[in-house]
């Protein structure tokens, strides 16, 4: 009699735990603003009309910093969310920890390997199961520039580094800051992927960046890419240490800058400024990189449940993320495309075409690549050392000779 | 001759505090000011002008609309969280410190001493080590990403501070006085209520106030330890101000950050005072 | 002492053992939550742990990266600078007006709490405050431009060499009000007559201060050290809010250090052994002043 009190007691505590008896999905994820709040909150309800039942988890800060630091003690206190915004080689790591949890069968079931490209459902896969969902693509290596501003100082947009230093000069004799930039140490970093890619192309990044052979790095391609890299520093104004990006970007935008290197999120600044793609500001591969993409794919990652409604409410959330709907309404509020191949174009602008054009252009000539800057390509230990040397590299006025020398001993240490 | 050397050195003292109070009320203006501005004028215009056409907008929209996740209610019920986690927190830890105080002032038994250095030393820990193995032990009471989890570990590395506080202040007290209590019949709990209690309404003052502003602004703990929907305001803060998309809209952050620190605020303007009579009553006094 | 009641000297022995009963808990969490998960960290950092505690032993390997790292050298050579100048200026600022608001000065109250009130505000957004205020296309700089100064220069938070200045100058504006508390507080529990006699004496006023009141305000200085060496080296959302680091990682601290390492690296064995480093390398500073100053209030 008082076992079953007690035992009524549990469940009625369980029951205001759990408001909903059907399955639920606990998301930790780190897009608490705009449009990322608001894409998500339509993942969230496309879910509840299928009876699974959304329980938020947002931990913002630092490009997911915090989240991770939340993720894992979760994961150490036995007591991991349902499903978690980790990307790239990460992945790989929490599957080698044994955390993550196969959800092969929806993607067999809405077949995947099919609507997915190769390079993106790699990153999802650990030894051959699928255990995340890509959410989208992002390509990092975006120039941005202020047709006006160019006009003005008699400059036109360069497609190679070299062409690049001539029209920077141009700009900024005529009086205008070049290069607008944020000083911080993932911007410089995006910064240097882009001339790691357009200086020593796809070739030399997959081998000196991904595969992290040494014989690469230690090349002279490499001192030729610090070089570039070096001779930007003239170009960005004095007072970008510590700039937020979409500042950098509103430079752009109010005509003070001419340009800046920046993933397709930036085109969301230009769409609240109320530009237009083409007229107002022109969208082109950084210098050097027509033929090659650098991509940044977010994903959410399926973490083991022993409770069988979460298994399946943890299936209902990947079989949504990879929907058109949800594909098609989450890249068009981030400014990325579809992780998903052949969807519907028409409510895309002209910078997201030319992004999918590229995407799947870049797949078959191999002009494809993760980016290391945003945690694609290499370990986070790895791309942490190359982020330092990258940074203090751009902020000092270390020799292109010591830079090498910095970045080959640091990718080392972090091996 | 005195007499003007006196006023001058007094202008002096005048001037010299007037300065530095302008210097440390700067950010605070800057907030204010830019909480109230619309996010036009922000772009555009000077920072530290005073804002053009003053609106609520930002303020109204920090407390009951801005997103924090796929939610977009604002810090309103996040509030609430806080002051579930940092009531019980404050009190829980200030009670632990004044008994522990009292015996470290006046019980002092072998080892006392090394047990308070040790416990001075040991919150020298950067509390970024503790997150993980923490996490484990709350685990293993199941009390992992609990409202109870959370309030013990503020307790528990708010502890040292507040024995400290009362620990200085109590040993002020004439010992003599316990030892005449003692001979009277009064027992260990009979002194404490009746005449250390009585005298300790200070110290209570500064030690609150001391917890009260370290829990209410605490960041990290209340991120990796609260539960679900128990997430502490400054989380909410967090998930407000950083944006990883652009559309940054820097009065409402200015304006959330403000009601954030409004009760820690309020405090310091209420119990000042009294802070710094509580903290004279065991200052100098080792 | 008498053995009338055999009730009574149960309750005496209770009696007897209730202050250590009391500091049971307190003393149990310490060795546990404190010591116990520093030595566990010191295990940590013996281990090749990457993303999780993982108890592979590797020996000084981490230690060997870590002192290898020019990123650690940098944070460990800011945290010396940073903490021994945040420390004394917070010091001075906070006796010197202290020492000015004990002059029975109007308006007290306002001032006071004016200057307390940085402590109150958490620097997750006053960073962004203190960003613009001190950028130089923004801030000081500008405004004394535009006050007609053109050549003013004022440029620490984008300069590599200074920015750690920057976060000085933050740190000390949050936490000076609250040591010019303790000092007020100390001196106004210094006795009224012990001033007038240093002045009958012949000594000036600021003597009196210098030889009378500062050795009495010894304890206060205590408190005070203690406190600000807590909050130097547990800075750490102060170098996330206001330079992030940066320029480059200029203005890196310790903490930042271990954090990024630790749980955005994935290399959660150098986090730990950097850890340890910090809390020996302070403790061996700090052990023998802490030891000296609570045998000497031990004697009085």
């Amino acid at each position: 009699m008082l076992n079953r009190s007690i035992a009524a007691c549990f469940a009625a505590a369980s029951l205001v735990a759990l408001p909903v008896q059907a399955s639920e999905v606990e998301v930790l994820h780190w897009w608490t603003s705009g449009g990322e709040a608001k894409s998500v909150a339509s993942l969230k309800s496309s879910l509840q009309k299928r009876g699974v039942s959304w329980q938020d988890f947002a931990v913002a800060g630092g490009g997911g910093e915090n989240a991770m630091t939340v993720l894992k003690s979760r994961a150490v206190s036995g007591n991991p969310p349902t499903a978690a915004q980790i990307k790239g080689p990460d992945i790989q790591e929490w599957g080698e920890l044994g955390f993550l949890a196969s959800i092969d069968d929806v993607a067999k079931k809405n077949n995947w390997d099919g609507v997915l490209p190769g390079v993106v459902s790699d990153v999802m896969k650990y030894q051959g199961k699928y255990v995340a969902a890509p959410v989208n693509v992002h390509r990092v290596n975006w120039l941005w520039a202020n047709p006006e501003v160019f006009r003005k100082a008699g400059a036109s947009i360069p497609t190679t580094w070299a062409d690049f230093m001539v029209q920077a000069k141009k700009i900024q004799d005529a009086g205008y800051i070049a290069l607008a930039h944020g000083g911080q140490a993932w911007q410089d970093n995006t910064v240097f992927e882009a001339v790691v890619l357009g200086v020593g192309g796809a070739e030399y990044y997959k081998k000196a960046f991904v595969e992290l052979d040494m014989k690469a790095l230690n090349s002279s391609t490499t001192d030729e890419v610090f070089k570039v890299f070096g001779e930007l520093r003239q170009f960005i104004d004095a007072n970008a240490p510590g700039r937020d990006w979409n500042v950098a970007t509103s430079m752009v935008i109010n005509g003070e800058a001419a340009m800046q290197i920046m993933g397709d999120w930036a085109k969301g600044e230009f769409a609240v400024a109320g530009k237009n793609a083409g007229t107002d500001f022109v969208c082109v591969a950084a210098p050097g990189t027509s033929d090659g993409f650098t991509f940044n794919v977010d994903s959410f990652a399926f973490f083991q449940q022993s409770d069988v409604n979460k298994q399946s409410a943890q299936k209902a959330m990947a079989e949504e993320i990879l929907g058109t709907n949800f594909q098609e309404v989450f890249n068009l509020n981030k400014g990325s495309i579809p992780a998903r191949l052949g969807m519907a174009r028409a409510k895309f602008d002209t910078c997201a075409h030319d992004s999918m054009n590229a995407f799947v252009s870049t797949a078959q000539s191999g002009g494809l690549v993760p980016s290391f800057a945003h945690g694609m390509a290499v370990p986070g230990a790895v791309a942490g050392a190359i982020t330092d040397v990258a940074t203090n590299y751009f902020n000092s006025d270390t020799s292109p000779a010591d830079g090498k020398a910095q970045l080959v001993a640091a990718i080392q240490a972090a091996m | 001759m005195g007499n003007t050397s006196m006023s001058v050195g007094r202008y002096a003292i005048y001037a010299c505090l007037v300065i530095f109070a302008v210097l440390y009320l700067m950010p605070l203006y800057v907030m204010i000011t830019t909480s109230l501005k619309d996010i036009e004028e922000i772009r555009q215009g000077n920072l530290l002008a005073l804002p053009a056409a003053p609106t609520l907008y930002a303020w109204a929209k920090a407390w009951g609309s801005a997103c924090t996740g796929s939610e977009c209610e604002g810090l309103a019920p996040f509030f609430f969280n806080s002051i579930r986690i940092v009531v019980p927190a404050v009190l829980i830890s200030t009670l632990i410190g004044a008994l522990n105080g009292y015996v470290l002032a006046k019980w002092r038994f072998r080892g006392s001493e090394f047990l308070f250095a040790a416990l001075l030393f040991g919150c020298f820990i950067p509390f970024q080590v503790i997150l993980l193995p923490m996490a484990r032990l709350l685990a293993t009471f199941g009390l992992a990403n609990t409202v109870t989890g959370l309030v013990l570990v503020h307790v528990i590395y708010g502890v040292a501070f507040t024995t400290l506080f009362f620990r200085n202040f109590y040993v002020s007290v004439p010992t003599e006085l316990v030892k005449a209590a003692q001979l009277d019949g009064a027992n260990f709990f009979q002194i404490f209520r009746h005449i250390f209690l009585p005298i300790s309404l200070p110290i209570f003052t500064v030690t609150i106030i001391w917890q009260f502003t370290q829990i209410w602004n605490d960041f990290l703990f209340g991120v990796v330890y609260s539960g679900q929907g128990t997430q502490p305001i400054t989380v909410a803060l967090n998930n407000l101000v950083n944006t990883s998309v652009g559309g940054k809209e820097y009065n409402v952050d200015m304006a959330a950050a403000l009601i954030a620190a409004l009760p820690t605020l309020v405090v310091y303007v209420l119990a000042g005072k009294y802070f710094v009579r509580g903290l004279t009553a065991g200052a100098v006094k080792g | 002492m008498h053995q009338t009641v055999k009730k009574q000297s149960v309750l005496d022995l209770l009696e007897a053992w209730l202050p250590k009963i009391i500091m049971a808990p307190t003393t149990l969490a310490m060795i546990v939550c404190m010591y116990g998960f520093i030595v566990w960290t010191g295990a940590l950092s013996f281990t090749k742990s990457r993303m999780l505690p993982q108890w592979d032993f590797v020996g000084f390997i981490q230690y060997e990266k870590l002192f290898a790292n020019p990123r650690w050298d940098v944070a460990i050579s800011n945290l010396v600078v940073f903490g021994v100048l945040f420390i004394a200026i917070s010091l001075l600022i906070g006796l010197v007006l202290a020492i000015f608001l004990d002059q029975k000065i109007r308006g007290e109250g306002a001032i006071r709490t004016i200057y307390l009130y940085p402590m109150a505000v958490s620097f997750v957004v006053t960073g962004t405050a203190w960003k613009w205020i001190l950028n130089p296309g923004l801030g000081i700089e500008k405004m004394v431009r535009d006050f007609g100064f053109t050549d003013f220069e004022f440029r620490w938070l984008v300069d590599q060499e200074m920015a750690i200045y920057t976060i000085v100058i933050a740190a000390v504006w949050q936490s000076s009000g609250f040591v010019m508390a303790m000092f007020l507080a100390g001196l106004r529990s210094v006795d009224d007559s012990l001033i007038k006699a240093a002045q009958i004496d012949g000594a000036s006023a600021w003597q009196s201060y210098w030889h009378v009141i500062l050795p009495i305000l010894r304890p206060v200085f205590f408190s005070a050290i203690v406190i600000l060496s807590h909050i130097a080296i547990k800075s750490f959302d102060l170098v996330q809010a206001l330079t992030g680091g940066g320029p480059g990682y200029a203005s890196d601290l310790p903490a930042n250090f271990m954090y990024t390492f630790a749980f955005n690296r994935a290399q959660m064995g150098i986090g730990a052994a950097s850890a340890m480093v910090m809390l020996f390398g302070v403790l061996a500073i700090l052990v023998p002043y802490l030891y000296s100053e609570l045998r000497g209030s031990n004697r009085g």
